[in-house]
């Protein structure tokens, strides 16, 4: 059983879902990502979403874009990234973690030596946004085979029977995008996410993780009562880039967030 | 060489899933895909609807000026001493480019769809201008995106966009040009996807718009095999163009694909020069397959898979990139690909303009100046069609700079 799959087992049996956070790797200095890997665990997340800096984020708001340039500025690659994770997994090895960017850096990368690379790290999955099932075959292939989720977005612009279609590529969890827009961009509205979910769920066991538009403890705590897992972003990013100057006081201002959301979400 | 099989295989592209062999495709985010497969169904359809066609045609006639003429420059012919020059003269259509043919096309599409709102991202400002224009003759909202260094190079035609009722937004991330410009123009389309229609304006982005961009702009070459056989009783040569996207270098190629024996020549930026790595020539530097804006293609990225910087006179040619059908030709061998350098561009755009009394856009000199090198080189009985895709008014400004004048 995958680490990911594990950790919705036992959240499960707890009664609890999965708190997600995403941080882009290497922002707003690589020396800062581990500690916050960390910090985010001890305060209660399940599940770490590190963002891989792309020179395009074409998906993303201002938010996540500068996260991306002051990553770059120091030339965090994606090589960079993976041995984030060995780091990580040198004194964690239950946390999963899953790397989400996009497809360019993995391409050139090449996919089989991305996959041997993932393997070996211990990364448990990844996210690309710009790489649906359609151009996927080769992708998937080498990803199962090295035992690593693909985790794939759902819109409210994805149709009933493509939803069955990316449920059957896909492993790990899904990931609904709970608003048409950019990360960062506007806030959700629950009850429509909760009809959506429903209509998910009738075509996969897998859980569903929400994310976009998740602000604080009381979107937390409403999107944790429909769906499995609650991803959380662009407020965490914001905090890391009002303390660029003073970089070590970053792990522990995010994991307040993060901890207060945890709150929220058990109350 | 390809074969006559290989070339009739290459006519027919891309497949079902918008590849070119290895390139192009549709790599987008979610959001997107259920716009883009009904993008693609609707235009199925309505390319081959007559009603459409016909609206299409008379737009081209009457609203663009079409056919555009194919123009013999005898006297640059004759000072170089070899080739015949002939310049398909795309910069007489209305708004002064090839890239109406496109916005016409995209702009009925919209019409037909419902939509209320169109989006383009622009580079020279030519693509943004002809949006804005077929924005206003239908009553379109209409939002441009442009580099904010575009902005500056291109303040005439920012204006001209103003004028014509459009927003123009300025983009500072990134480079500040045309690849971060498309970045935001997805950014729109992902936000408001309900009621836009978004107009790329060249031959890449995500399956159909490489291909629907290409079959709106194969009438320059639909009219200059014809035009040339007219006129001379015989095929060019070689067929010349400049390449950023590559569209208007596309139209111009696709209807000559089968015919093997016209060499294609698709010219990029060269920049400051191929060897000093400020250029935007993906193709003639041989950079590999990578993906961006929802296409595969050959692309300038680094190690890490970060996007390349570029750098070129041209505001329009200034593109990491390249439409995927263009690495799918040079792939196969069908069409070969160079680069002029800044220098030689202006060169060309001065030399141009004092023979034939004809100023083309920056861009559209570096095919000139391609064509200036290879005629020498060649039979006096022999052709070579030079696509001249632009006016060079917008340009103005730029060489005037060069040459130390501020007005």
């Amino acid at each position: 059983m995958s680490r990911i799959t594990e950790c919705f087992n036992n959240l499960k049996s707890q009664g609890r879902k999965a708190l997600i956070p995403y941080v882009t790797a290497g922002d707003p200095d690589p020396k800062i990502t581990l500690p916050l890997m960390h910090a985010l665990v001890e305060s209660g997340a399940d599940i770490i979403e590190l963002g891989i800096p792309f020179s395009d984020p074409m998906a993303d708001g201002p938010v996540i874009q500068l996260a991306c340039e002051r990553a770059l500025l120091h030339g965090t690659r994606l090589v960079d990234v993976l041995d984030m994770v060995a780091e990580f997994r040198k004194t964690n090895q239950t946390t999963p973690v899953v790397l989400m960017g996009y497809l360019n850096p993995i391409e050139i990368m090449g996919y089989s030596a991305f996959a041997d690379k993932a393997k070996a790290v211990g990364l448990d999955g990844v996210l690309t946004v710009d790489l649906p099932p359609e151009e996927a075959g080769e992708f998937n292939r080498l990803m199962k085979a090295s035992d690593i989720d693909v985790i794939y977005l759902l819109a409210p612009t994805t149709e009933e029977a493509r939803v069955q279609k990316i449920c059957a590529a896909g492993s790990g969890y899904v990931y609904y995008v709970s608003v048409k827009g950019v990360t960062g961009s506007a806030s959700l509205n629950v009850a429509e996410v909760a009809e959506k979910l429903k209509m998910i769920r009738k075509y996969t066991e897998m859980p569903v993780g929400v994310g976009f538009g998740i602000r604080d403890d009381a979107s937390a705590r409403a999107v944790s009562e429909v769906a499995d897992g609650v991803i959380v972003g662009s407020v965490l990013v914001n905090k890391i880039a009002e303390l660029t100057g003073n970089q070590e006081q970053i792990p522990e201002a995010v994991a307040a967030i993060t901890a207060s959301m945890r709150q929220a979400m058990d109350k | 060489m390809p074969t006559k099989e290989d070339l009739a295989i290459a006519k027919q592209m891309p497949d079902a899933g918008g590849h070119f062999g290895q390139f192009g495709g549709r790599y987008v985010s979610e959001t997107l895909m259920a716009a883009l497969q009904q993008l693609e169904q609707t235009y199925e359809k309505l390319w081959r609807d007559p009603q459409f066609q016909a609206e299409f045609d008379y737009d081209l006639a009457h609203y663009v000026g079409r056919p555009s003429p194919l123009y013999h420059a005898e006297r640059l012919s004759r000072e170089l001493g070899g080739a015949q020059i002939y310049l398909k003269r795309e910069d007489l259509n209305h708004t002064g480019a090839h890239k109406v043919n496109n916005t016409i096309g995209q702009a009925l599409l919209a019409k037909f769809t419902g939509k209320p709102r169109v989006s383009a991202e622009t580079g020279a400002g030519q693509h943004g201008v002809a949006t804005a224009t077929v924005a206003a003759r239908l009553g379109l909202e209409c939002t441009v995106y442009m580099g904010e260094d575009d902005i500056r190079r291109q303040a005439l035609n920012v204006y001209r966009m103003k004028l014509l009722g459009a927003e123009v937004v300025s983009v500072t991330s990134g480079t500040r040009t045309l690849k971060d410009a498309m970045n935001e123009a997805m950014r729109d389309w992902v936000t408001n996807v309900d009621n836009t229609f978004y107009i790329i304006g060249t031959a890449a982005g995500p399956h159909p718009y490489p291909k629907l961009v290409r079959d709106f702009q194969s009438i320059i070459g639909r009219e200059a095999r014809q035009q040339c056989l007219a006129q001379t009783g015989k095929l060019p040569d070689a067929l010349v163009a400049c390449v950023g996207g590559g569209s208007n270098a596309i139209g111009l190629f696709h209807p000559f694909i089968e015919d093997a024996d016209v060499r294609m020549i698709g010219v990029e930026a060269g920049g400051y020069g191929i060897e000093t790595g400020q250029h935007a020539a993906p193709l003639s530097s041989h950079c590999k397959p990578g993906v961006l804006h929802g296409n595969r293609t050959c692309l300038m990225s680094d190690e890490g898979g970060q996007v390349i910087g570029t750098h070129s006179v041209s505001a329009g040619l200034d593109y990491p990139g390249v439409g995927p059908e263009h690495s799918y030709l040079q792939e196969i061998g069908r069409a070969e690909y160079t680069a002029i350098n800044d220098d030689e561009a202006l060169h060309a755009f001065r030399h141009l303009t004092l023979t034939e009394g004809i100023m083309p856009a920056l861009e559209s000199s570096h095919a000139v100046a391609e064509a200036m090198k290879m005629a020498p080189t060649m039979d006096k009985d022999q052709i070579i069609l030079v696509n001249l895709s632009g006016r060079g008014d917008k340009d103005i400004h730029t060489v005037a700079g060069i040459d130390g004048i501020n007005f």
